[in-house]
C-alpha cells in the first residue's frame, strides 16, 4: 500500500508553525497548528486524523488519503471528542485545580475534516468511537459481495482489516443485495468491479486533482450509486494504475496483476524504477524468482506516492526470452560457452595486450553508479576514449522525465562522461576503428548498431567485448558476451535527474550465468590494475564515495530507504 | 442468512441495478434564443459550474429530457467534462435521461399516498393507457403522448392520492377523476 506516514526530510524544512496542545486517548501531545494542503501546499488547519497519525494513533478511514483533498464521505473516521467548556460570556470554565474543564461533545466528528483546537481531547479508541466504526462497517457491507476468496485485494484490503478489527462476524442483512456490474472495462489497464466499490471517491479525486484528467464520476443515487467513466470514454492516462493502489478495496483492479497471484505469497523488495530519470521509488513484488507487480513506494522528495503506468508495467523485459544467460566467446565462427573465471582471465590478458588508447569504452545510463565507477577505472587503466549516449524522450507535467536513462547523473558524477558531453566521442571512436588506432571496444548495455554504427566496422575490431542483458545485433557481433543483470537482480545506486542518490535491492535472481556487472568489473579491475577492491556492494560504494567529491561523507547505510540528495557536477 | 438471491446467475454481469444510460438525440440543436437565455443565466453565478443545474433545467424544459448531446453541449458550455454533468443528470430524479411523452404523469408513492391508494391509481392509469401496471419505472405510451412514473412526495400529504401532469397538480384523484384528466391531456 502506498499509504504510510511521511518520514522524509522534506517535512523538516517547513517553516516553524505554532504548536497546539491537545490530548489524544488521554495522552498529552503537541501538534502543529497547520499542515500544508496536499494539493496547493498552502498551510491549512491540522485535522484530528493528522494529529493522531503524528502520534502513532491510527484512526480507521477509507476516503481520507494524506495526498488527496478531503472528501469526508465514508464516515469511518468518526470519533468522539471533547472541547474546553465556556460560560455564557465565552470565558473558559476551569476545574478546581485550574485546568480547563473539558466537555465531551454530544455528537462525534469525522477526524479527517475536523480541525484541531487548543485543549481539544480526541477519544479515538473510546467504546463510542469503536461502536461507530462497527456501525459504519455494517452499512458498507450491506451491498458488498463478500467475494474475498476471488478478490485480488484480499490480504491487503482495508475492508477486511477493519472488519476483522471492528466489524461483526455475522450480517444482519436479510434483504437482497444490489448486484452491480462485476467487470467494467474502464480503460486499457483498469478493470472495475462495481460491487466491491465502497464509493470513497479516492480514485475520482486522484485522477482529477493529481493526474489532471477528470475522467471518473459517480452515477445514479443511493444503493445504485455506481463508479464509472463517461459512457464511451476510456479511462486512459499515464497514471491510471495509481487508482488501483489507493482503492481501499478490490474495486479497481490492474488488468496486469488481476487473478495472477495472492498478495500474501509475494515477497516485497524496495527498488527504484529505471524507466526514466525521475527514479520513482518502487516496491517489487515477486514469488519464486518471478516478478508479479511493481508499485510506487512513498518518497516525497521524488515521486510522492505515485508512479506512471508505463514505468510500473515496464518490468516484463526482465523475464523476456531474449535475455542473455550464458558467457560465451567467439572463436572464428564458433561460439563457445565458457565460465566466468575463464572469461575474466582471458579478457584481462587480452586487454593488457593492447597499447594505451587502443581500447575504447562505452557505458550506459542504465548502469549503476558503482558499475560506472569501476568501468571508469578500467578505462583509465587503458587510457582509451570513453563514450555514453543521451537517451532523450518525452517528459510530462507530473513524474515522467525526458531523460530515459535512470542514471545519467551517475555517468556525470563519476566523471565517466563529463556533463553535457554525451555522444561526442562516438564519431572519433568510429574513425579510430577505421584508421586502426582503436583495436578493441568494451561495451556495456548499449547496442551500437542501433546507435548507427556500421556492422562491418565491428568486424574490423580485434576484440569486441559486450555486456548486455538482452541479445542485440551488437552482442551477436561480440567476441565475448558477458550476460549482465537487470536492476531487479542486483543491488546498486542510481542518481536521478535532480541529483537524488537512491539505492535499490535485489528482488529476484538473474537467469542462467548472468551476473551483476559490478562483480565481473571488480574482478577485471583487480586483475588488470592489481588494485584491491571490495567484493561487497557496501564496501564498493563506500570506496567510491571516498573518491568522488560529490559523494563525500555518504555511506551505503546512510543513503537510507528514500535516498539522499547529492550535489551535481556543474549544478 | 436467508438473503433472497434472485436471478443471480443472469444478473451476474449486468447487475440488478439500473444502469446509467443515455439517449442519442441526433437532431439536437439549441435554438439561438435559448442559447442566449442560457448564456445570460450563467452570468448569475460566480463560477460557470454553479449554473449546471439551471442550464440542465432549461434544456429539459425545451427537449423534455436530457440526451447524450444535451449533456455534452452543457459540459462544453460550462468548460466541464461530460462526466461532471452526467453525474448530476443521473443523481437528481428531476432530470430525465430517457425520452418522455408530451404529458408526463407522476404519481406520488410516498407514505400517505401509498396508504391513500396511489398504487391503485397508478394501476388504473396504466391499464387505461395500455401500459404494464407491474412496472415501477417510467413507461411511455407507443403514441408518444404519455409517460407515467412514480414520484416521491409531491407535498400534499393531506389529500391523497396525488399526481401531477407536467406542471399541473391534482389531489384526491379517484379513478373517474383520473379518466377525466387523461381525456383532457389526450385532446
Amino acid at each position: 500500500m502506498a499509504e504510510t506516514t511521511t518520514k522524509d526530510s522534506s517535512q523538516a524544512v517547513q517553516p516553524q508553525v505554532e504548536m497546539v496542545r491537545i490530548k489524544i486517548n488521554g495522552m498529552e501531545v503537541e501538534v502543529p497548528k497547520t499542515q500544508p494542503d496536499p494539493i496547493t501546499g498552502k498551510p491549512v488547519p491540522t485535522t484530528m486524523i493528522q494529529a493522531c497519525a503524528m502520534h502513532g494513533v491510527d484512526v480507521p478511514h477509507y476516503c481520507y488519503h494524506p495526498k488527496l483533498p478531503v472528501a469526508g464521505n465514508c464516515r469511518m473516521c468518526l470519533v468522539e471528542f471533547g472541547m474546553p467548556a465556556v460560560d455564557r460570556n465565552r470565558q473558559p470554565v476551569l476545574n478546581d485545580d485550574g485546568s480547563p474543564k473539558i466537555n465531551k461533545m454530544p455528537r462525534p466528528a469525522i477526524a479527517c475534516a475536523t480541525a484541531i483546537a487548543p485543549n481539544m481531547e480526541i477519544y479515538a479508541d473510546s467504546d463510542g468511537s469503536k461502536e461507530m466504526r462497527k456501525a459504519v462497517l455494517e452499512f458498507l457491507l450491506i451491498n458488498h459481495p463478500l467475494d474475498c476468496p476471488i478478490c485480488d485485494q484480499a490480504g491487503e484490503c482495508k475492508l477486511q482489516e477493519y472488519s476483522y478489527e471492528y466489524g461483526q462476524a455475522e450480517s444482519r442483512f436479510v434483504e437482497a443485495k444490489v448486484h452491480k456490474p462485476k467487470q467494467v472495462d474502464l480503460g486499457p489497464r483498469i478493470m472495475l468491479d462495481d460491487e466491491r466499490c465502497i464509493l470513497c471517491s479516492r480514485c475520482i479525486r486522484f485522477t482529477r486533482d493529481i493526474a489532471g484528467d477528470d475522467a471518473l464520476g459517480f452515477f445514479n443515487r443511493g444503493s445504485y450509486n455506481t463508479l464509472g467513466a463517461y459512457p464511451g470514454k476510456s479511462f486512459d492516462n499515464n497514471y491510471t494504475l495509481n487508482t488501483v493502489d489507493i482503492c481501499p478495496v478490490g474495486a479497481l483492479t490492474s488488468k496486469d496483476f488481476r487473478f495472477r497471484m495472492r498478495a500474501w505469497f509475494l515477497k516485497e523488495t524496495d527498488s527504484v524504477c529505471n524507466s526514466c530519470g525521475t527514479g520513482c521509488n518502487t516496491i517489487v513484488s515477486s514469488r519464486e524468482e518471478v516478478i508479479y507487480r511493481q508499485e510506487p513506494r512513498e518518497n516525497d522528495a521524488v515521486n510522492s506516492s505515485w508512479m506512471c503506468d508505463h514505468g510500473r508495467l515496464n518490468y516484463k523485459w526482465q523475464a523476456s526470452d531474449t535475455r542473455l544467460d550464458a558467457v560465451s566467446a567467439r572463436r572464428g565462427d564458433v561460439r563457445e560457452v565458457i565460465d566466468w573465471p575463464r572469461v575474466v582471465d582471458e579478457l584481462s590478458g587480452k586487454l593488457q595486450s593492447f597499447a594505451p588508447g587502443e581500447v575504447a569504452f562505452i557505458a550506459s545510463g542504465q548502469m549503476t553508479t558503482e558499475e560506472i565507477f569501476l568501468f571508469r577505472r578500467l578505462a583509465e587503466k587503458f587510457g582509451g576514449l570513453r563514450e555514453s549516449f543521451p537517451n532523450v524522450g518525452e517528459g510530462d507535467h507530473l513524474l515522467v522525465s525526458a531523460d530515459k536513462d535512470p542514471n545519467t547523473n551517475g555517468l556525470f558524477i563519476t566523471g565517466f562522461t563529463p556533463a553535457g558531453e554525451q555522444g561526442r566521442n562516438f564519431q572519433s571512436i568510429q574513425d579510430g576503428i577505421r584508421n586502426g588506432s582503436i583495436k578493441a571496444l568494451f561495451v556495456i548495455r548499449e547496442d551500437l548498431i542501433a546507435r548507427g554504427m556500421d556492422a562491418g566496422l565491428l568486424e574490423d575490431l580485434q576484440l569486441l567485448v559486450v555486456s548486455d542483458i538482452h541479445r542485440t545485433p551488437t552482442t551477436d557481433a561480440a567476441h565475448y558476451i558477458l550476460p549482465g543483470c537487470a536492476h531487479f537482480e542486483k543491488r546498486g545506486t542510481f542518481i536521478n535527474v535532480k541529483g537524488r542518490l537512491q539505492k535499490f535491492m535485489k528482488a529476484v535472481e538473474g537467469p542462467g550465468a548472468s551476473r551483476p556487472e559490478w562483480e565481473f568489473l571488480h574482478e577485471l579491475v583487480h586483475q588488470t590494475t592489481g588494485q584491491n577492491g571490495f567484493s561487497t556492494i557496501e564496501g564498493l560504494f563506500n570506496q567510491m564515495a571516498g573518491e568522488i567529491p560529490a559523494l563525500a561523507g555518504v555511506t551505503w547505510a546512510s543513503i537510507g530507504d528514500t535516498g539522499r540528495s547529492v550535489e551535481l557536477p556543474g549544478a | 442468512m436467508t438473503g433472497k438471491i434472485f436471478n443471480y446467475e443472469d444478473k451476474r454481469r449486468e447487475g440488478n441495478h439500473r444502469m446509467a444510460q443515455m439517449e442519442d438525440q441526433q437532431d439536437f440543436v439549441v435554438p439561438s434564443g435559448l442559447e442566449s437565455e442560457i448564456d445570460e443565466l450563467i452570468t448569475h453565478y460566480p463560477e460557470k459550474r454553479s449554473a449546471s443545474l439551471m442550464v440542465l433545467h432549461a434544456l429539459q424544459e425545451k427537449f423534455g429530457y436530457l440526451s447524450k448531446q444535451a449533456i455534452e453541449w452543457t459540459a462544453a458550455k460550462l468548460d466541464l467534462e461530460p462526466v461532471n454533468i452526467f453525474e448530476l443528470v443521473t443523481f437528481y430524479p428531476m432530470f430525465r435521461n430517457y425520452k418522455v411523452g408530451t404529458t408526463v404523469i407522476r404519481v406520488c408513492r410516498t407514505l400517505s399516498c401509498a396508504l391513500g391508494g396511489s398504487h391503485k391509481l397508478h394501476g388504473h392509469l396504466c391499464s387505461k393507457l395500455g401500459l404494464d401496471p407491474g412496472e415501477k419505472g417510467p413507461q411511455n405510451t407507443p403514441d408518444g403522448k404519455f409517460t407515467i412514473e412514480f414520484a416521491e412526495c409531491l407535498a400534499a400529504c393531506g389529500t391523497p392520492p396525488v399526481m401531477m401532469c407536467n406542471d399541473d397538480f391534482y389531489d384526491n384523484v379517484s379513478n373517474q377523476e383520473a379518466d377525466k384528466i387523461i381525456g383532457k391531456y389526450r385532446k
